[in-house]
Formats: structure tokens, sequence, C-alpha cells
């Protein structure tokens, strides 16, 4: 038999059947749902008079309307209220297990179904979300779907689709001092660019991402859709499988037993071909700043703002010139001396605990600057929540100036009402830079959490690996 | 699903190249539990010169005379002339839903993002992908003619410009078979049942966890 990658692996053991054109039926095994992308979903499935294939495959939590501050008095705005309560609905109606906006276990989509243990190595896991592809970090195939595609797993379980190309992603070394797998992702977005992925599910490989923890492999592959892959994924290992031992979804006992050896056969085979090979030097990766409004827009934060002129193209010179406008640059101005008037630190990229603890110790003991008018911790979910909270980092983010929220999507798309005002400038810890992302006007810096701490306090970028 | 056979359509052009969903259908519209009614607010941040919310009354709104879809010579288009990269970032279907309200049955483009270009797809709308000195020389040729048509042919996988010149297009046959015929993905799906049935049975022996 010959070597196969991971992605050949899961993609193989998935298929249910085969169109002449290679278009395949391949079977999904976990659904998570969520309030934005599934109503019309439920609505499809209600006016075909279809029932949902498999119930207990689907696991739903409203995230992205969610408030982070006064959940006790509701939703106030009744357009985002009606969708959270239509998700209620939906999921009592047909027996669905949902965390509802009350439930300790509430968070991010993408947070949750890790840490349930509802993401599993070896399964395919969909989501309406193009994020999903953070649950690749189990050595899972994990990609986000549109709507129509929603309904179609919710009636029959499968969807209809063709094998990706494979690429590898190596980072072979050891990452410096203030780096993470957030400067890796966007290193490598930068390197390849925001389609660089697209046709493609990315495996990452190499020395730097074994050293990862889980929520460094959930960061990375979290933004393979940034670069345009639907799909990121790392291969199973010990680091994997003690993160979901004793889950409330995983396997216990004899079955634990049982997945844990097979969940050990997936990884890619010695001398596995990939359609393409994408090499970076852990050693050589500095931490990262976005400067524009795409994430591919980005250079080390010891770098400066680029200039339109020296641009590869003339698409790309308009561009760079358009994105310069909107953020309210100037070319050449160095990254350390960006000015910035929020600070959000939260997002499926950068909630988890670990992401947490790594910004409370830069802020520990020290004070946001005066120019900063609002610096936030969101957590990923009311379990990183509580867990933080039992560490004290609540009150090290509230002694240096920070404010403690509730879980949910929060700013880094700004469907609730934290958002920034037209204008203003955000170091932010979330996934896509996009014009009007984070609010209308609003000038987004995406950079890894640490970062983000460091910038709340001097008030400006710094270089975290200079600490 | 609306079947797509041949289109002779007006052409607007939107020349950026990573034009994502976020700015074809901004976030507070998709509060909206409906699949219709986003034709209004395709490009809201572009289009218009205030900031728009849901219930408001669009025909009322001051539009951005400087943004290209509002010039009077591309009202009615139902051909997207764009660049690199289109339809990327988040999932949201809403993007296909809006543009297809907004009147658009086709996208040209050198290369998309894969959700957005499967969720048109499932929508009646025709993603092609075209190489990116041709998708320049329509730019050029759409800028010089007002009122500049092309005509797309599914069945035979061409585009045809004024002039005559006939560019051809990779489509997968799947895809086009479903869009010829305007065919429904989930009824498909279920004519295979005994398979999905077959298939779920050796898994849940093979992997019980993935069951419990």
């Amino acid at each position: 038999m010959s070597a196969k990658t991971l992605y050949d692996k899961l993609w193989d053991s998935h298929v249910v059947r085969q169109e002449a054109d290679g278009t395949a039926q391949i079977y999904i095994d976990r659904h998570l749902v969520h309030e934005v992308t599934s109503p019309q979903a439920f609505e499809g499935l209600r006016l075909a008079h279809r029932k949902p294939w498999r119930i207990a495959s689907m696991l739903a939590v409203a995230d992205h309307n969610v408030p982070t501050t006064g959940r006790d008095k509701g939703i106030a705005d009744p357009i985002s209220r009606l969708q959270v309560e239509t998700l209620d609905q939906n999921c009592e109606e047909l027996g669905i297990t949902e965390f509802r906006m009350a439930d300790l276990r509430q968070g991010i989509v993408h947070v949750i179904g890790p840490e349930q243990g509802a993401t599993l190595p070896g399964m395919t896991v969909v989501c309406g979300d193009s994020h999903t592809s953070t649950h690749g970090a189990f050595a899972a195939l994990a990609f986000g779907i549109g709507t129509s595609e929603v309904e179609h797993v919710m009636a029959t379980q499968c969807l209809l689709m063709k094998q990706a190309k494979a690429m590898q992603v190596l980072v072979e070394g050891v990452l410096g001092k203030g780096v993470t797998a957030k400067d890796i992702a966007l290193a490598v977005i930068g390197k390849i660019g925001t389609a660089g992925g697209t046709g493609y599910a990315i495996e990452f490989a190499g020395s730097a991402i074994r050293a990862l923890s889980m929520e460094g492999r959930m960061t990375l592959c979290n933004m393979a859709i940034e670069a345009g892959a639907r799909a990121g994924m790392i291969a199973a290992d010990d680091t994997t499988i003690s993160y979901l031992k004793g889950r409330p979804f995983a396997p216990q006992g004899e079955s634990w037993d049982k997945a844990v050896a097979y969940w050990r056969t997936l990884h890619s085979d010695d001398g596995a071909q990939f359609d393409k090979v994408v090499r970076l030097a852990a050693a050589e990766i500095k931490p990262q700043v976005t400067w524009g409004t795409s994430p591919e827009m980005v250079v080390a934060v010891d770098g400066r703002v680029p200039d339109p002129a020296s641009a590869p193209d003339e698409v790309k010179r308009q561009d760079w010139a358009r994105a310069l406008q909107y953020m309210g640059l100037t070319a050449n101005t160095p990254i350390s001396e960006i000015k910035i008037d929020k600070v959000f630190i939260g997002s499926c990229t950068n909630a988890r605990i670990e992401d947490l603890r790594a910004a409370a110790a830069v802020a520990r003991g020290k004070h946001v600057a005066a120019n900063v008018k609002l610096a936030m911790v969101v957590p990923g979910s009311g379990l990183v929540k509580q867990q933080a909270e039992h560490e004290g980092l609540d009150k090290m983010f509230v002694a240096a100036g920070f404010e403690w929220r509730d879980p949910g999507c929060s700013m880094c798309l700004a469907m609730n009402d934290d958002r920034l005002a037209p204008g203003e400038r955000c170091a932010s810890t979330s996934n896509r830079n996009f014009e009007g992302r984070q609010g209308p006007g609003g000038r987004t810096h995406l950079v890894s959490p640490e970062m983000a701490a460091a910038a709340a306090i001097a008030g400006h970028f710094v270089d975290v690996s200079k600490l | 699903m609306r079947k797509f056979t041949v289109l002779d359509g007006l052409v607007t052009p939107l020349d950026r190249a990573n034009v994502d969903t976020d700015a074809i259908i901004p976030k507070q519209f998709l509060k909206s539990i409906k699949r219709s009614g986003f034709g209004p607010n395709a490009f809201d941040e572009w289009r218009y010169l205030d900031h728009g919310e849901p219930g408001m009354d669009n025909s009322k709104r001051p539009l951005n005379k400087d943004f290209v879809l509002n010039q009077p010579r591309y009202q009615g288009a139902q051909v997207l002339l764009a660049r690199e990269n289109f339809g990327c970032g988040s999932s949201r279907e809403h993007a296909p839903w809006a543009l297809e309200d907004y009147g658009l049955r086709a996208i040209i483009a050198p290369s998309f993002a894969d959700i957005f270009f499967n969720n048109c797809f499932k929508n009646g709308l025709l993603p092609i992908r075209l190489d990116a000195a041709s998708v320049d020389a329509l730019f050029k040729a759409v800028e010089a003619t007002p009122g500049y048509r092309l005509r797309i042919d599914l069945e035979q996988q061409t585009i045809t410009a004024p002039d005559g010149t006939v560019y051809r297009f990779e489509v997968e046959a799947f895809r086009k078979h479903c869009l010829l015929n305007g065919l429904d993905d989930i009824g498909l799906t279920l004519q295979h049942v005994d398979e999905i049935k077959v298939y779920e049975q050796k898994r849940r022996e093979q992997q019980p966890w993935l069951f419990a």
C-alpha cells in the first residue's frame, strides 16, 4: 500500500460513494451549529418535511450575537434576540443538545467543541462557519460550510465534495521568546498569501508544530482559512491524546483504549507525497502585526508599513494604497510607532486558557496606557472563564485596567454591541482585519495575545520578544 | 434551485482583489433568519454613504456615487467581473444570497475562495474562473464599451464577447449537471439512503465511540 498523507487517510475513511467525475459523498461525524448560519437550514428541512439524520451528531451553541456584559438582562437588540431564540426553539423541538446562554459550558463554538471532547481525532467535523478549520488540530478533517450544506448535513449526514490537493507546511526548529502559534499562522499567510491555500487542505508539521500545545495548534489550524485553505490539520500525538482524556464527550474505559490505538495511526506516512510543501524556520519567525485590510498584509513588529510603490504588481499596488488609506497609515512608518485606541483579547483564534495566561503574564502589575480607551478580555467559553478566575487571571486583568467579559465571538466580528467606532484602531487577537470587520470604519491589527497585552500597556505596538 | 443554461447579461466590473464576504454582506444583516431580501444590502458599506442597519428603507439612503455598481451604465447587470480571491473570508451563504438577490447570475474572476465558490452553485449562481490575462482584457473592454454584455453558455462552457472572442471555462461535471437542471443536492443524496446506512453501520462497528 502506498504512503498516505493524513488528509488522504481522513478522506478515504469517510467516502460513502463517488460520482463518475470524482465528486464524493462524504460522511460527517460531528455537526456543530450556531445561531447565525442555521435558521434557514432548519426552515428548509421543515419546508421539505425532512428530519435530521442523526441528532446525536449535532451540538449547538449561540455565540455570535450574545452580549458579553449584563447577560442576566438578556439580549437588548430584538433582531439578535430573535436569532438566538430561533436556535433555542429549533434545538428544543428536535432534541438537539444545546448549551444555552446561561449554561456554564456556553462559549464560542470552536472553543467548546474541543473543550467538551466533541471534536475527536479521525472525525469529519463541519459547522456553518469558516473557522471550523480549528478542529483539524485534533487530526480531524474539519471545514466550514454554507447554510445549504448545513441543511444537507442535517438531512443526509453527508456532503458532496471533491478531494482537495494536499499542502504540507513544515515548521522546523524552536520558536523564539514571545513568538507564538499566532505568529506562525500570520507568517505562513504572509508567505503564501490569503489565496495561497485555495484548493488545498493544509497539514502543519515539523518539530515546531509538535512542540505546540493543543491551544496553539488550534490557533494555527483556525487561521488555515485565512490562507485560503478550508481545512488545516495536525497529526495526533501524545499532546492530542492527553488533552482529550476525561473530556465529557470523549470515549472512556475500553472504548478509550480502542480509540487511542486508532488515533495513533492518524499521521502522514513516511514518504507520503504532498502537492505542495512550504517550509518555514521557526527561529526566523518574529512577532507579527498586520498593517492592512487582509491577513496577508503583515510584517514583523520590528518592520515598517510597506510602500505601495514597492508592490510586486499593479493590482497589489492599488490594494496596498487603498489599505493604507483605510487604515490611516503612512508608508514606511515603523510598526512600533503605531498608536492604538482599543485592545481586544478573544475570538475562536485566541480565547483559550493558555492565551489568557500569556496575556495576563504580560499585563500583570502594569496598567493600560492612557491613550487606550478600552482593553477587553473575552474568554472563549464559560469554562475558560471559570478556570481563569480560579487562577486569579481576572483580577490581574482588572487591576491592569482591562475589562473582564462573558464568553462569545464579541468584537471579532462585532455582531453584538462590542465594536469599534469609525477610525478607531485596535490591537486584536482575532483572525480578520477586513474593512469594517470590527465595526464600520474600524481599523484592525491582528496580533498574538502577548502582543495585544503589551500594546495595551504601552499604548502602541511593542516587540514582546524584547521585553 | 433556479436553472442556469444560457445567460446574455450586462457586465459590471469590480476592480479589486480579495473582496471578502464581510464586504459583500456586512455582519449586521446576518441577523436575519430568512434567506431572501439581502440584495439591497449587497456591498452595503461601499454602496451607501451612511451606515446601514437591518430594517432601514434602503431606497431613501444616500448612495456612494463613486462606487462602480452605482453608476447608471451598470444598472441591471447580471454578470460581475472581479479580481483574484473573490469571496474570501467568512463562510456566510448570505453573500451569494445577496448577490443573487441583487440580480447577478454569474461572476467571472481569476480565482475564488473555496467556500464561497461552493456556496454559489447551491444558489443558481455560476462562478467562472478565467485566467488573469483574459480577465484583464475583459476589464478593459467593459470599461471602454458602455452596455458591454457577455453571453455565457454553461452547456458549451463558453463565454462569448461582443467582438466574437470566445473564452472557454472549466466546470466540474457534477456541478454543471446540477446547475443545468436546477437539481436539489439533498434530493440527489437521498437517492442513496441505503449506501449511507451501510456505511454508517460499518463505521458504528469500527469506531463505536463516535456513536455513543
